[in-house]
């Protein structure tokens, strides 16, 4: 038991990292990491809001969702639970801690649509994982993402220094890089084997 | 009837080129590199996002006098969750083998920037041919994109094309491995920036931050 929750958390972290190995959400990551400070705010934010989202999915697809068969409106259902819970996560931060908000509210805005947000809870009710194991993914899943993003943002700070031929500036050369980060990824693979 | 012609002539030019949803706006990349090392998967994932997108649209701008502004965005968002469940659905009825491999990718078409951005920049103000004429150009860019890419890859790693082979070593494994898929990209739009430049005085380089 305890193995398996410890071998879903590593195998989602590093070696099926979502950026370099599933290619999602690549549009927060080449979005966000043009500085190092809203890379890690968005680390923070993202991964609560993949545990939280995960967590609601996983009672409502075992609870209500298999027990009255309706398996096959998953993505309807998901999505608005994720859009819905980061909307009233919104509003209460608002209200409670004001701070917080400032610091990380533009973020939740641009969680909403985020293609790794709604891919957890499709594996996981793909997979059939219990609660422990859903958790352990989103969690593995929210911590990949962030060394992801923290490492991407190091590097493109000091991309700025680097004469770019004028084709490849912004996008094209950001993607060049990850690429060779995804390479260097590509080596702990076969580290576990699920 | 005429200045009809002459715009829908635009919206199909500003779909597949000017307004290119893979290299020009650069947004949906996820899918871009994730199925395409295949010209068959890009391909395949291209024609759904193509249905998504045309029916998103014409759903969406059969329903724009109905739904209050105010839960626009999120009644876009069911809209186009119940064409990717049907797309979804068809495509694991009648395409079991691609399915196994991008099933994950198919649902989340969900997700995607460029569908909710058309339909609320486009549908959500125009009648149901012309909406439905932009989803399908804008899914007509997008398909284009992926069986280029698609084209690249797959012939650089397998040395095949839409899984005929036609030459016997494997020339350049990596691109069709999850790091290829990134150098892909990068390069294509490198090169499509110094077409742009070259060619057509465009600015060229930058190209879109999101």
């Amino acid at each position: 038991m305890l193995e398996k929750v410890l071998t879903i958390f590593i195998a989602s972290a590093l070696i099926n990292n979502f950026v370099f190995s599933r290619y999602l959400g690549l549009c927060i990551f080449f979005g966000v990491t043009k500085k190092m400070e809203t890379s890690i705010g968005m680390s923070f934010t993202f991964t609560a809001v993949m545990m939280i989202g995960a967590a609601l999915s996983w009672f409502i697809y075992t609870y209500v969702m298999v027990p009255f068969h309706l398996g096959f409106l998953k993505i309807v259902i998901f999505i608005g639970v994720v859009a819905a819970f980061v909307q009233a996560a919104d509003t209460i931060m608002k209200k409670v801690t004001p701070a917080l908000y400032y610091k990380l509210g533009i973020y939740l805005a641009l969680i909403v649509t985020n293609c790794i947000i709604l891919a957890v809870p499709l594996i996981n009710a793909e997979e059939h994982y219990s609660l422990f194991e859903s958790m352990a993914l989103a969690l593995g899943s929210g911590l990949g993402f962030s060394l992801a993003l923290i490492i991407m943002a190091s590097i493109r700070e000091k991309l700025d220094l680097a004469d770019v031929p004028k084709s490849f500036q912004g996008l094209p050369i950001s993607f060049v890089l990850t690429g060779l980060i995804a390479l260097a990824f590509l080596g702990f693979s076969g580290m576990i084997t699920l | 009837m005429t200045t009809d012609k002459v715009n829908y002539g635009t919206i199909i030019k500003n779909g597949i080129f000017g307004e290119n949803p893979v290299f020009r706006l650069a947004l949906s990349l996820c899918p871009a590199v994730a199925v395409t090392s295949g010209v068959k998967n890009g391909f395949l994932m291209g024609v759904a996002v193509l249905f998504v997108m045309t029916m998103v649209n014409g759903t969406v701008s059969l329903l724009r006098n109905f739904i209050n502004p105010k839960v626009r965005i999120p009644s876009y968002m069911f809209i186009i969750a119940t064409w990717v469940t049907v797309t979804d659905l068809v495509m694991a009825a009648y395409a079991r083998d691609v399915y196994k491999q991008m099933g994950l990718y198919i649902m989340l078409i969900v997700a995607f920037a460029i569908v909710l951005s058309r339909a609320e920049m486009f549908a959500s103000k125009n009648k149901l041919i012309p909406s439905m004429v932009d989803g399908a150009a804008m899914g007509m860019g997008f398909l284009l994109a992926l069986v280029l890419l698609g084209i690249f890859r797959e012939a650089l790693g397998k040395g095949s094309l839409w899984g005929y082979k036609f030459v016997e070593t494997k020339p350049l494994l990596i691109m069709i491995m999850p790091t290829g898929g990134f150098f892909a990209m990068g390069l294509m739009m490198g090169w499509l920036n110094w077409i742009d430049r070259k060619f057509f005085g465009g600015t060229g380089g930058g190209g879109g931050g999101h």
